[in-house]
């Protein structure tokens, strides 16, 4: 039992392999793009033939159990890792090229509780922190330049709904506060591609579902295309333009209904799994492996320790 | 010698002897310096290899004595190199706590070397008082021209890097995506932090080098968060502590390091009793 057959499976629902001009012109001008793609690692082959269309302007999910490569994905959209075979284009180049038009969220990040900058200085690394030098003097820093900046700022900062807590130290801001900061941060130089890696991980309930109908609101009004990975597909399922589900070495990808019924996911995980539709429409998976409970308390262990 | 609490006579007064204006010159460059980097090494959560940094120029100032050579040289050359080596360890040039027991071993060890190298040439304490606790006695003109060149080569390289170390040091994975170079930052100011040492450890000693490395930045980033203030008012922080530990030094003819770990202490527990206060006071309001 293998995901080929569940791409099949997913492929037998979609339009024949002679693809129509439309989709070709949807296509050309697509924010991430893999053609039988696959990764090694340590003489592992992590994911091998995965097939990943992202449009511009979608919300798609990267879904799949602990292990399944899901970082190691993001990794190499980000032109971190190489691919061993397969295509890739990342917003029309080799990936790593355009990263000044990608924003990243990398996976669980929280900051020290004594760490004093505010918030509003990690949002602004995030527009010109890898500029060599250091600021000028405010005195020194042509007018212009530097209200653009701040304007774009506290933009961003407003976008996100954190303008009453930026100027605080981000150390002694909650972890749901943070990560707003921290998609700020990404969003600051209007990026054609966001990344985020489990963006809702050590989040509670409330603030899990506020920040997947951000991200949502934020992919529809600044038409940035968006790549979530996530390990609960619930919070954010009814946003979604198209999923990808990694596990057991491949992909199945497709649009929800194609990807989230209970045999496919059933197959995927090695797990019953139902799919259940609620009153007013929605989707529910249910009996989804829950990912081990850790790190829950964002000041606890080492942010950088597992990485995946 | 009494103060006449006169400041412009008292100033007068102290710098009429040349070694006091040298012991001036060579404090001021050295708070300065060890200001911006311990402004940094605070934020990266560095302190243990800054001190240990500062350890190694005991043995390396000791065994330049013992080679009959200035002992300046000894410093400089023994941080600089453990420098290089911290950051060749694996988990040395990633900083954020994740420093080993390995470098609190090579801490201990370089202590020994030290004092087995002062055994070695006899006749030596009042010596070994001095490269552990600090000293403003005997500071010569060569030796503050070579404090300042090298102060003036660290900042003109710290300015170059700031904004990008900046960034490394608070979010290293974004920065890296951003192609930001994490690690080589990380070990060109692991090198920057041991010049840093081995300079403050030239007047404070270097056992104390924590006066001037971690308790102004500290401080000063317990008053604000904000970067673009707390950095000049790290400096601002170490120049008052130097400059009041040479003074007082001065007149009472105590120990040095002693002075302006004191000052430097003392502000810094001012500063964080005051954020105590303010903290219970808005409880209290909170509450009421």
């Amino acid at each position: 039992m293998s995901l080929r057959q569940g791409e099949r499976a997913v492929g037998g629902d979609s339009p024949p392999p002679a693809r129509p001009p439309d989709a070709a012109i949807r296509l050309r001008g697509a924010a991430v793009r893999l053609r039988g793609a696959a990764v090694r690692l340590g003489g592992r082959t992590v994911w091998s033939g995965v097939d990943l269309t992202v449009g511009a302007g979608e919300f798609v999910a990267l879904l799949g159990p602990n292990g399944a490569g899901k970082s190691t994905l993001v990794k190499v959209l980000l032109g971190l890792l190489p691919l061993t075979a397969g295509e890739i284009s990342v917003l029309g180049a080799r990936p790593g090229r355009g990263n000044h038009r990608v924003g990243y969220l990398p996976q669980r990040r929280s900051f020290d509780a004594a760490l004093r900058i505010r918030g509003v200085d990690v949002v602004r690394l995030g527009l010109d922190g890898d500029r060599w030098g250091v600021p000028l003097p405010a005195f020194l820093a042509p007018r212009a330049r530097r209200r653009a900046a701040e304007d774009r700022i506290a933009e961003v900062i407003d976008l996100v709904g954190a303008t009453a807590y930026a100027a605080r130290p981000i150390g002694a801001l909650s972890g749901g506060e943070q990560q707003r900061l921290l998609i700020a941060q990404a969003l600051v130089r209007r990026p054609d591609l966001l990344l985020l890696d489990e963006p809702l991980d050590s989040l509670d309930l409330p603030n899990q579902s506020a920040v997947a109908a951000l991200v949502a609101r934020i992919c529809r009004s600044e038409r940035v295309s968006v790549v979530m990975v996530a390990h609960d597909v619930n919070p954010i399922l009814g946003y979604l333009d198209r999923v990808a589900y990694l596990a057991h070495g491949g992909a199945a990808t497709g649009t929800p209904e194609e990807v989230i019924t209970g045999a496919t996911l059933s197959r995927l995980y090695d797990t019953p799994i139902e799919v259940l539709r609620t009153s007013d429409g929605r989707l529910v998976v249910v009996g989804q492996p829950e990912a081990p409970a850790r790190h829950t308390d964002r000041h606890g262990g080492d942010p950088r320790g597992d990485t995946r | 010698m009494t103060p006449s609490w006169n400041l412009v006579a008292d100033l007068r007064d102290l710098w009429s002897y040349p070694f006091m204006v040298n012991a001036f010159r060579a404090g001021t460059i050295v708070a300065v310096l060890a200001g911006a980097m311990g402004w940094f090494m605070v934020l990266r959560r560095q302190s243990f290899a800054g001190h240990t940094l500062a350890v190694v120029g005991f043995p390396g100032a000791a065994g330049a004595t013992l080679l009959g050579v200035a002992a300046t040289f000894g410093y400089f050359a023994f941080c600089v190199a453990a420098a290089l080596v911290i950051a060749a360890l694996p988990f040395g040039a990633g900083g954020h706590g994740q420093e080993s027991a390995v470098t609190g071993t090579v801490q201990a060890f370089a202590l020994a070397c030290g004092f087995l190298f002062v055994a070695l040439y006899k006749g030596f304490l009042s010596g070994m008082n001095t490269m552990l606790f600090g000293s403003f006695l005997g500071v010569t003109t060569t030796q503050v021209v070579v404090l300042l060149v090298i102060a003036a080569a660290a900042l003109a390289v710290l300015t170059l890097i700031g904004r990008p170390l900046l960034f490394a040091s608070i979010d290293p994975d974004v920065a890296a995506a951003r192609g930001v170079p994490v690690r080589a930052l990380s070990v060109v100011f692991l090198v920057l932090l041991g010049c840093a040492a081995a300079e403050a450890s030239q007047i404070t000693g270097t056992l104390l080098v924590f006066a001037l490395l971690v308790m102004p930045a500290a401080t000063a980033q317990a008053l604000t968060a904000n970067p673009r203030w707390s950095l000049p008012l790290t400096i601002v922080i170490g120049l008052a502590a130097t400059w009041l530990g040479l003074g007082v030094s001065y007149y009472t003819s105590g120990p040095l390091g002693f002075y302006v770990t004191t000052f430097a202490f003392g502000g810094y527990a001012i500063t964080r009793l005051a954020g105590l206060a303010r903290f219970a006071g808005l409880t209290a309001r909170g509450a009421a």
